[in-house]
């Protein structure tokens, strides 16, 4: 049974806070701006490349470096944005996405250019898990996790239920066209979503290298699990991505659980492939979304 | 011939076969999104899928894996072809009817599944040692006389498939696949099954794919899970299209020779610089791929060749 919560439910809550935070920001961003945005993943990679050269000149820990790495990812999503997604603005939304799909891999070779190939790691050697009643182990940097992400979360529900500007966010998602004749900016506002999108982006990123290591792909590898969450969520719904983030993590890690017998009843190796069968089964089933997502244009 | 005359008759019929592969494989991407709108961002798992099909069915007998079949090249180009095209038609199935950025992430899963059985499943597809002892047909003559028979059997594929999709897109079949992709409710209403048509032109664009994958597969003599890796077809695929202008088939071909012969000359300079040079070369390459693509996309909308308005 311990055995269970520490290999299993654990790693599970752990990857569904990094999906969630990443599915988040495409779920916004698809709300907003209408297109999937395939750069997504790679700005995670970025986050948790930016956190590891302040780890590595000023010493930082990791999760002191997050705000910087958060800053540096969202100034990035802004230029790239200005640079080459806003000239596309009245363009068939697909475009958009083609541009994304570049997005991502010149963020990638800049990545590789900057930081190198090799896997790098924050912290050298094994850290000791918390014991908490004899068995249950817990590593605090998993603590320390679960507790950002919540707060994340806890600070976006306020942002878009309680500011102005998180209203005027809901208002342009719901309908667009209105919200610009009741005078919302929406330059504005699409800006808040790089804003929201790069930093939770960097946050899952950041989060990412503490569970395990760095490398440049690690973010393109992602988007798959966080795409699938935000679909699960009903594209286009912030609560909705966060919620489909869990249940993935929790899904793909449950999966390898020996449920029957002493085999894993899904090879940890095709882990991924969760992701993708839960969302082809959901868009059979319910190609809305858990929640009701929104109608594409 | 010298030595080094053969080197460069050598270097030209490389750029020339892969581009030609390149060619295919962007006239496969054509008809999907080019035609009918379709956005795959999964080429690599349509690709890798026809050249492990061609690489299994086409080697002789290894111990511990799969194979030994050692069929003929045009029957397994053709099994390759078939066998993506299957893929592409169970994805399509599933995501044809929503809207197309959902079948982008679709396809970026079905590519990421295919990525992992390649790597897993050891007994199929030799897992990270690959499949080696490919034999071209030509090989016999010995270079660079074998390499100008290959070179011949991709520009005859080339020429094939060009001439498949060009009657294609002549035909009514691809005067309604453009009307769907430009007004999909007025085709609708028009009477036309919008779903299977695209269905049809998903399916074709993979196998088209999975034959371009054998071709690679028999071009290097050799097959690694390096195949599935996206930056080397998904990504330069799609630069290449839209670059040369998605909905022209020469275009695409154009497209195709172009970025590929600019991607491998780039690689022959980088070539010849000290070791940690090229590398970061190597990525700054890549970086200025994706710039390509970005201003192609914001100055040229349509491309070199941009789609021509047809009778």
């Amino acid at each position: 049974m311990l055995a269970f919560v520490n290999f299993y439910l654990i790693p599970g809550v752990i990857v569904g806070s990094i999906y969630a935070l990443g599915a988040v920001g495409v779920s916004l961003i698809f709300a907003i701006l209408r297109f999937a945005h395939f750069a997504h993943g790679d700005l995670m990679t970025l986050g948790a490349y930016l956190a590891l050269s302040l780890v590595a000149a000023a010493g930082l820990a990791p999760f002191l470096a997050l705000p910087f790495a958060m800053a540096g990812a969202i100034v990035v999503a802004l230029v790239v944005h200005r640079l080459f997604y806003a000239p596309l603005a009245n363009r068939p939304t697909i475009v958009l996405l083609i541009a994304s799909f570049g997005v991502a891999l010149m963020l990638r070779s800049a990545i590789q250019l900057l930081w190198g190939v090799q896997v790098e790691t924050y912290v050298q050697g094994i850290q000791r898990p918390l014991v908490f009643f004899d068995d249950l182990r817990i590593a605090e940097r998993h603590i320390y996790i679960v507790l950002a992400t919540v707060v994340a979360i806890v600070a976006l529900h306020v942002f878009l239920t309680a500011t102005r500007a998180g209203k005027a966010m809901r208002a342009v998602a719901d309908q667009p066209e209105l919200a610009e004749l009741s005078g919302i900016d929406r330059k504005a506002v699409v800006r808040q979503v790089w804003v929201i999108g790069g930093g939770l982006a960097a946050m899952a990123g950041v989060f990412l290298g503490i569970d395990g290591e760095l490398d440049p792909n690690m973010g393109w590898d992602l988007l798959l699990p966080v795409f699938a969450a935000a679909l699960l969520g009903g594209i286009g719904r912030p609560y909705g991505a966060i919620a489909g983030g869990y249940v993935i993590g929790l899904a793909q890690e449950l999966a390898t659980y020996p449920w029957i017998g002493a085999e894993p009843l899904l090879s940890p190796g095709y882990k991924s492939a969760v992701a993708f069968a839960l969302m082809v089964g959901l868009l059979l089933w319910r190609p809305q979304g858990l929640l009701r997502g929104r109608e594409g244009t | 011939m010298t030595g080094e005359m053969q080197g460069y008759l050598l270097y030209a019929l490389s750029l020339l076969s892969l581009g030609g592969i390149y060619a295919i494989l962007a006239l496969g991407l054509n008809l999907q999104w080019g035609m009918a709108g379709l956005f795959n961002a999964g080429i690599a798992g349509f690709f890798a899928s026809g050249a492990y099909t061609a690489a299994i069915l086409g080697t002789p007998p290894v111990a511990g894996r799969l194979g030994g079949f050692d069929l003929p090249m045009p029957v397994t180009v053709a099994a390759a072809a078939l066998f993506s095209a299957a893929i592409g038609w169970a994805v399509g199935r599933l995501c044809i009817r929503l809207r197309t950025d959902y079948l982008a992430i679709a396809t970026i899963g079905i590519a990421e599944i295919l990525r992992l059985i390649v790597r897993n499943e050891g007994w199929l597809t030799g897992g990270s040692l690959g499949i080696s002892g490919i034999v071209r047909p030509f090989d016999g003559l010995g270079p660079p006389r074998a390499d100008i028979g290959y070179l011949a059997v991709v520009l005859g594929c080339l020429v094939l498939v060009y001439i498949f999709v060009e009657r294609a897109g002549r035909s009514p079949w691809g005067r309604t696949m453009r009307a769907i992709r430009d007004d999909e409710r007025a085709a609708a209403a028009l009477g036309k099954d919008v779903d299977a048509f695209r269905l049809q032109a998903f399916a074709l664009g993979s196998g088209i794919m999975g034959g371009a994958g054998a071709l690679t597969a028999y071009y290097f003599r050799f097959l690694s899970p390096d195949a599935t890796e996206p930056l080397l077809t998904t990504f330069l695929v799609w630069v290449m299209l839209i670059a040369g202008g998605s909905g022209n088939n020469r275009g695409a071909i154009l497209g195709a020779f172009l970025v590929w012969t600019l991607w491998s000359s780039t690689e022959l300079v980088t070539g010849r610089l000290p070791a940690d040079w090229a590398a970061n070369l190597a990525y700054l390459r890549v970086l200025l791929i994706g710039l390509l693509l970005q201003v192609v996309l914001q100055r040229f909308a349509g491309g070199i060749l941009p789609e021509r308005a047809r009778r």
